[in-house]
């Protein structure tokens, strides 16, 4: 049996018993939404609708709906999707790399997480998706699949093809994860079902789940040899997706350090999202028991170590500019911090670099609205980022003669609405039909960390 | 008696018990049918006596067909199908192959283990559970001894599983 220390603070409060973990989690389910959850979607579907609006001119009218110019050609679109990818990070992270290292304050966390990943995942594929004009052919424009030109292949050279696997590998490995952890928890609401309807659908979710102690075994391999094989694949999807940049030859961009710079600002801006995320739904479903204060502090935690290597990353690519004396490179990281964008730049600095720093204060990492602003500025703070990034670089490159503002139009702010939308109505939807915390997880550390024991 | 129709379904509480109860109700020499549990009970395969799932060995296998499946792929379509000269590159350029053979290697291990997975333990959308006692997705733990495979009579049976911590003992019967 595991052993641990009594000084450790139990991870369930309330004096919680295995059967109250069911009654809880199950009874969000079983209930008639609340008054505020349909306000919420209403709001969202709203949101989606207006920027499916967006979405619907860019397809029909083009690409030229969008800001770009002829020396900004990637600006909205790719922060975007950038931006949810990087907030992609956190989910399989806390599920994956945590169980590796046994945290089992992951628990009651990684259902929410993952879910949101997933979601995620699905809005940053939009953006690469809707660039392409006209997206029904994207498949046969990705994929390696024969085709008419001869047999001329996809470039296996390019990081944007590599891109194209890493995102649908990372989509499909995290949506099976999350899906067999999900079984066992629908075959809790399908016994609980009163009603023919809701046994029928969590019966089939629930794939004729048992809980027999074989399959329980063979479960627990397949959790940790998932987690061994998701580990290596979050840390490669942002890798990959920096090798966008990296590889190119504009100043700003072909750093070496953009691959673990690109992952500690994924996994900094995932923690905040699903920290975001999880205290209001800690909130409106009185989850207090579950995620604790605790749970909030190690997650604020995550937030100071990532958010620090991020500024440390900000600061080295300054020095490393001056120390190259490269002067497109130097040109480029004076125009970064002065130039016609310098509030992008300041705004991405503040929110990332001094905005984590007041976690080191207990009282404030400890404290529920801190945190809650907090966490929203870090996400503010790496949409800047990625800006940043990519609109100072390009639109000031080698050539003063073509050098422009990018001005976003309406459709980009309008198509970046739709993913919010498609975001929140997604969570939403998720948060009223299925179980929101781990049950089987939660349960099965109710006795070793739970009140009772250390009482 | 046939095998799989009548059984005797002991009931517990708690894990640490149950792995006790376990222990004691097969020293006294009752096959167990199976447990059934609402989360997984660490210890539970070794008191049973189950062999380590080898669900790792066949994440292994189909890992190693995406890592051959990619690298074949790459180098037949860019080396020997239609070879060009990317970046002043090597028509087979290895390193820049490495991304793709990295996912395919992942996506092909996840989704086989998952998938066989899925097969050997009979897990499908129309999948019908068989359930000894409801409670055992909540939070009991259940174990079923099959009357048709043991030797001894019920009620030495029932006063093992009695006498090993079960807190009900009841009985279930398939036609």
């Amino acid at each position: 049996m595991h052993a641990e220390s009594i000084l450790r603070k139990p991870l369930v409060t309330g004096g919680k018993t295995v059967h109250d973990v069911s009654e809880d989690i199950c009874k969000r389910v079983e209930d008639a939404p609340p008054m505020s959850w349909l306000l919420a979607i209403a709001v969202s579907l709203g949101v989606f609708t207006i920027g499916a609006y967006a979405v619907w001119r860019t397809l029909w009218d083009g690409i030229g709906m969008w800001g770009l110019n002829k020396t900004v050609g990637w600006a909205w679109d790719i922060t975007n999707f950038v931006w949810w990818v990087g907030i992609g990070h956190a989910g399989t992270l806390i599920s994956a790399i945590l169980l590796l290292f046994r945290q089992r304050w992951r628990m009651s966390i990684n259902r929410a997480a993952e879910a949101m990943t997933i979601f995620a995942v699905i809005c940053a594929a939009m953006f690469p998706v809707l660039h392409m004009g006209r997206p029904w052919l994207g498949f046969y424009w990705a994929l390696p699949l024969p085709n008419t030109f001869g047999s001329l292949w996809v470039n296996f050279n390019s990081p944007l093809l590599w891109d194209v696997f890493a995102i649908s590998t990372y989509f499909s490995v995290s949506l099976v994860f999350w899906y067999i952890g999900l079984i066992p928890d629908f075959a809790t609401i399908r016994d609980r079902a009163t009603n023919k309807v809701s046994k029928a659908i969590y019966g089939a979710l629930s794939f004729g789940w048992d809980g027999a102690a074989k399959t329980w075994s063979r479960y627990e391999t397949v959790a940790l040899v998932l987690a061994g094989l998701a580990t290596p694949l979050v840390l490669s999807v942002h890798t990959i997706v920096s090798f966008d940049f990296a590889t190119s030859v504009i100043p700003g961009w072909h750093t070496t350090i953009f691959p673990p710079y690109f992952v500690a600002g994924a996994i900094f801006s995932g923690f905040a999202m699903v920290l975001t995320l999880l205290l209001i739904t800690r909130k409106v479903y009185k989850l207090e028991d579950y995620i604790t204060i605790q749970h909030i502090e190690l997650m604020n935690i995550v937030i100071i170590i990532t958010g620090s290597i991020v500024g440390v990353a900000y600061i080295t690519e300054l020095f490393i500019a001056w120390y190259s004396g490269v002067e497109a490179e130097q040109y480029a990281f004076l125009n970064r911090v002065s130039g016609p964008y310098w509030w992008a730049y300041w705004s991405m600095m503040t929110c990332n670099v001094i905005s984590p720093q007041l976690f080191w204060v207990k009282k404030i990492r400890t404290n529920l609205t801190a945190t809650f602003i907090i966490t929203i500025i870090v996400n503010i703070g790496m949409w800047f980022e990625r800006f940043v990034i990519i609109v100072t670089s390009l639109h000031r490159d080698y050539l003063p003669s073509s050098w422009a503002m990018f001005y976003p139009s309406w459709a980009d702010v309008g198509v970046y609405l739709f993913t919010f939308g498609l975001f929140f109505t997604a969570y939403l939807l998720f948060s009223k039909f299925f179980p929101v915390i781990n049950m089987a997880e939660v349960k099965s550390i109710i006795k070793s960390t739970g009140e009772k024991i250390k009482a | 008696m046939e095998n799989g129709k009548n059984f005797v379904v002991g009931i517990f509480d708690d894990e640490d018990i149950l792995l006790k109860g376990i222990k004691s109700v097969r020293q006294a020499g009752v096959k167990i049918h199976e447990v059934y549990s609402p989360f997984p009970v660490h210890g539970i395969e070794d008191a049973l006596g189950y062999n380590r799932s080898r669900l790792s060995i066949v994440a292994f296998l189909f890992g190693l067909t995406g890592t051959s499946l990619a690298l074949i792929m790459q180098i037949g379509m860019m080396g020997v199908d239609w070879p060009m000269i990317i970046g002043g590159k090597d028509h087979i350029a290895l390193p820049a192959f490495i991304p793709v053979t990295f996912e395919l290697t992942v996506l092909l291990a996840a989704f086989g283990m998952v998938g066989t997975f899925l097969v050997i333990s009979n897990l499908k959308p129309w999948a019908k559970p068989v359930q000894f006692d409801i409670r055992s997705t909540d939070d009991k733990h259940v174990m079923a001894i099959d009357l048709g495979k043991n030797k001894i009579d019920r009620a030495a049976i029932e006063s093992a599983l009695k006498a090993s911590g079960a807190s009900e003992v009841n009985e279930k019967n398939f036609d």
